[in-house]
């Protein structure tokens, strides 16, 4: 069962996160994939993720595939202009990648080459809408027709917890106009605050139109802890659920980090309108098994 | 694009005066009329062109993208954010509404949702702006305001905008100004 199916059949869609190597080898994400194929229903390729050169994302798209696993192809408007993006979309189309998630991208300044050329050239809004017309309409942005056109499934990611707090829910009102099937959102850890925006967003009826899949963190330590609050731009960490992490020894922050995760998704579950859970958990894939079966959440890969 | 980078800048001009310029200046015959005159001779649309840059510049950071999203972003302009986004802020924006690259400056977007929505305008910030054509930097963007060439910048969320292109924005202008050779 594709992701798509699972979402479309209303069955409640876990997605993870690999973030390809820095090398020419697709090792390891198959191993990483080989991990994940019987919990997760699809695998997010990050886009060369904050900003730092990594193996390209429809590359490890398709070693997850070789895996066995679906991917979710990452595509920013931070590296590539709207040829290069439309280009690589045909690629990953014809090549049997179906999930595309876009997002705006980390500005360069936050990775290893701060002097490169921000290019920004779309945003996301108009990067969903573009993709979507040329499924839909079979043209590309210029006009000139596809034969045949991209199949794909476009996905959106939207911050719940950024200001203007006011404005996120129709922020993400707009990508799905624009084409956003499925959104995959920020870290949650406060699940009030996230309760606050889905319920600006079933106002909007937005949950009708688009798969809401909620972002779901596992920290590991106290250095990835204090990073997290720190250092990851548009992410809060509510005071007590520092306290909580702080509170047990160094070496079973990991431990409490995944029942905390285990404890989210089975809140973040139950608030109607969240379609499935997006664990973002990159560089920490072997938690996922762990964090799944403490929230009793077994995707069922055969039951298709 | 430009050689001035894009950061944040806040507005010097109030958000209800600006409305008001607005209603004021929208475009109609008159104008129309007046900007076609300037445009048609070469020192005029230069002089005023220039004229547009120093005031532009001076009350909103302008870039002079020459497709100015003013009108309907409470006159906050997005060329100002690091990421140029004309559609909404981006994701990383500080818990206090700093721009994420420019931690001292206030993000665009929070300040336009600020001025909008003290104007009774959120619903200016729900358009779908569609992608700016790279060969318009430089121009004048209220001679093309005043002449109409600005009408495909963005577009209503009617519920289903699949039928509509995002990119007609420049085949739009373009013919217009075919048209108008």
């Amino acid at each position: 069962m594709s992701l798509r199916e699972r979402l479309t059949s209303g069955g409640f869609a876990v997605t993870a996160e690999i973030s390809p190597p820095r090398g020419a080898d697709t090792g390891p994400i198959k191993a990483t994939a080989a991990l994940l194929r019987d919990w997760v229903d699809a695998v997010n390729i990050t886009d060369n993720q904050g900003s730092n050169v990594r193996l390209a994302s429809w590359a490890g798209s398709l070693a997850a595939m070789a895996a066995g696993l679906e991917p979710v192809m990452q595509m920013t408007c931070r590296d590539r202009n709207r040829i290069a993006l439309q280009s690589d979309l045909l690629g990953a189309s014809a090549l049997g990648i179906r999930n595309v998630l876009v997002m705006t991208g980390d500005h360069p300044k936050f990775g290893d080459h701060p002097e490169a050329k921000p290019v920004f050239d779309l945003d996301s809004v108009q990067l969903l809408w573009t993709l979507r017309h040329m499924r839909d309409q079979g043209v590309v942005l210029s006009g000139r027709p596809l034969n045949p056109p991209p199949d794909c499934f476009l996905g959106a990611v939207e911050n719940p917890f950024a200001p203007p707090a006011a404005f996120r829910a129709e922020r993400l009102g707009k990508k799905v106009e624009a084409g956003a099937q499925f959104v995959q959102t920020q870290f949650v850890f406060d699940t009030d605050a996230f309760g606050r925006w889905m319920a600006q967003v079933r106002d909007l009826g937005l949950h009708e139109r688009c798969y809401i899949l909620a972002g779901v963190g596992a920290v590991r330590s106290r250095r990835a802890l204090d990073f997290v609050r720190d250092k990851v731009p548009g992410v809060q960490v509510p005071d007590d659920v520092y306290r909580r992490l702080r509170g047990v020894p160094a070496d079973q922050t990991a431990a409490e980090g995944a029942r905390l995760a285990a404890e989210t998704i089975q809140q973040l579950s139950a608030v109607d309108g969240v379609a499935g859970v997006h664990l973002l958990v990159a560089g920490n894939e072997q938690a996922v098994p762990g964090i799944l079966d403490g929230a009793g959440v077994r995707v069922d890969r055969d039951g298709r | 694009m430009t050689a001035r980078p894009p950061i944040p800048a806040r507005p010097r001009l109030g958000a209800r005066l600006a409305f008001r310029l607005q209603r004021t200046l929208r475009p109609r015959a008159g104008l129309r009329w007046l900007s076609a005159r300037i445009e048609a001779y070469g020192p005029a649309r230069a002089l005023f062109t220039g004229a547009e840059r120093q005031t532009k510049q001076d009350l909103f950071g302008c870039r002079m993208c020459g497709q100015c999203a003013l009108p309907v972003t409470g006159y906050v302009c997005p060329m100002g954010c690091p990421k140029e986004l004309r559609n909404g802020p981006c994701g990383g924006v500080g818990v206090d509404g700093s721009c994420e690259v420019y931690p001292a400056l206030r993000c665009v977007w929070v300040e336009a949702y600020e001025r909008a929505a003290s104007q009774g305008r959120v619903a200016d910030l729900r358009l779908l702006h569609r992608p700016i054509d790279h060969r318009r930097w430089g121009e004048s963007s209220w001679l093309n305001y005043w002449q109409g060439r600005d009408e495909g910048l963005w577009v209503v969320a009617t519920g289903d905008t699949g039928h509509e292109g995002p990119s007609t924005n420049s085949a739009h202008h373009q013919r217009r100004v075919l048209g108008g050779l």
